[in-house]
């Protein structure tokens, strides 16, 4: 699970109304090469929840070389691109827990892949 | 596959999706082809702007990344979502590029509003029609993803989902379930007067009203032999057409018979001047 997914999950259990953004629990993670696009970068920045970013960024271990509150003219920036792009799409957590942060539920991330499949009394 | 049975009527996704049924699915040369040409007519039916710059998307119902592949191949940054850990783990072994999450559709997507460009889905979405598990209500699941698509979808986003309906009712079913929770838009049948050829594509809007893209087809014509790979399931009316004079088969059908079965791999006697001669009438 990249943090570009992660940014994007929020929890479906029902009745839930602050299921986002996911605490991530580590175990294990990986890097690996992704295809550096600046326009990706560009079109998905404004979606992106920054905070939520960090957030996940800390917790996986790339936050570093990422600013606090960045805005549009950032993205004009190489190094900035770069390390957006490192932490976006390239560090993945293979092994872990993603949090409810409202419930306290578990998912767990096995081989890079989140279960997030509910139980009876949860959907 | 059983021969002309609908997996949906065998086990539910996650059961008939194992680890053998993965691999056999996967490495099958003939679904890799029809998932690719699904995906490409999916991507056209999505309509993203032809500006180089790539999409977010989803592909529900990804299974082992086949469809996935082609959204790569296609420029785009794309997530799966499968209900079948079997089919994940093939996707993961080859190592395609989007993220994968393991769930069911019928629970919603677990997604923040707004978050997609757009949704694909090949294959998958006639498989909440059945009630796979007692207690499943298939209405309020079905109701579930298609809220939860809705939801998550950014406005002027389309998602395209690749159905093979069972019957009529099927297929109305999902189309009045996806109206009731806000999308527009509606079904598009490619090639409707061909049984082998025929192909639904649920295609939904969120917040425009265009009208919904025109279908391929709709003057009787086929798709190109290459383009399409035959399905098992109507085979009987490829040869309704060739039809000699006196009901009996000619040479040309068994010279035309023995080199598809050449094609296949098959070992076939050479063809000579005694190759489907008329045998004398023994009584």
């Amino acid at each position: 699970m990249k943090l570009l997914t992660h940014n994007m999950l929020s929890c479906h259990i029902k009745g839930v109304k602050n299921g986002y953004p996911f605490l991530i629990e580590v175990i294990k993670v990986s890097e690996h090469e992704a295809d550096f696009d600046p326009d990706f970068l560009k079109h998905i920045f404004p979606r992106i929840n920054w905070l939520a970013f960090l957030q996940g960024a800390e917790a996986m271990g790339c936050r570093e070389g990422l600013p606090e509150a960045p805005t549009e003219t950032y993205l004009e920036d190489e190094q900035f691109q770069k390390a957006f792009h490192h932490a976006l799409l390239e560090v993945t957590l293979e092994e872990g827990s993603l949090v409810c942060p409202e419930t306290g539920r578990r998912f767990p991330v096995a081989k890079g892949i989140p279960n997030m499949l509910l139980n009876e009394d949860e959907c | 596959m059983g021969k002309g049975e609908r997996p949906e009527h065998m086990a539910p996704p996650d059961i008939f999706y194992n680890e053998d049924e993965a691999r056999k699915y996967t490495t099958n040369s003939r679904m890799i082809a029809i998932q690719a040409a699904l995906t490409e007519r999916a991507l056209e039916l999505l309509a993203l702007p032809h500006d180089g710059v790539p999409r977010l998307l989803l592909d529900l119902g990804c299974g082992s990344g086949l469809s996935g592949e082609a959204l790569s191949e296609a420029g785009h940054v794309w997530m799966g979502l499968d209900i079948s850990a079997a089919m994940l783990d093939v996707a993961a072994e080859r190592e395609v590029e989007g993220d994968l999450v393991l769930n069911d559709l019928g629970h919603g997507l677990p997604l923040r509003p707004g978050s997609f460009d757009g949704a694909i889905s090949i294959s998958a979405v006639q498989w909440l029609c059945n009630a796979d598990r007692r207690g499943h209500d298939p209405r309020k699941r079905m109701k579930r993803f298609f809220e939860t698509l809705y939801a998550c979808l950014r406005r002027g986003a389309r998602a395209v989902l690749q159905i093979y309906p069972e019957n009529h009712q099927q297929a109305e079913m999902l189309v009045a379930s996806a109206m009731k929770v806000g999308f527009s838009g509606g079904l598009v049948v490619d090639y409707p007067h061909s049984t082998r050829a025929k192909k639904y594509f649920l295609v939904l809007m969120v917040g425009t009203s265009t009208a919904v893209p025109q279908a391929k087809g709709l003057d009787g014509s086929e798709p190109e032999e290459e383009e399409e790979a035959q399905i098992k399931m109507a085979g009987r009316d490829r040869f309704k057409r060739r039809k000699t004079g006196s009901g009996m088969k000619g040479r040309d059908w068994v010279l035309r018979k023995k080199e598809q079965m050449r094609k296949k791999g098959y070992d076939i006697a050479p063809d000579t001047k005694y190759t489907g001669r008329k045998r004398k009438h023994i009584v």
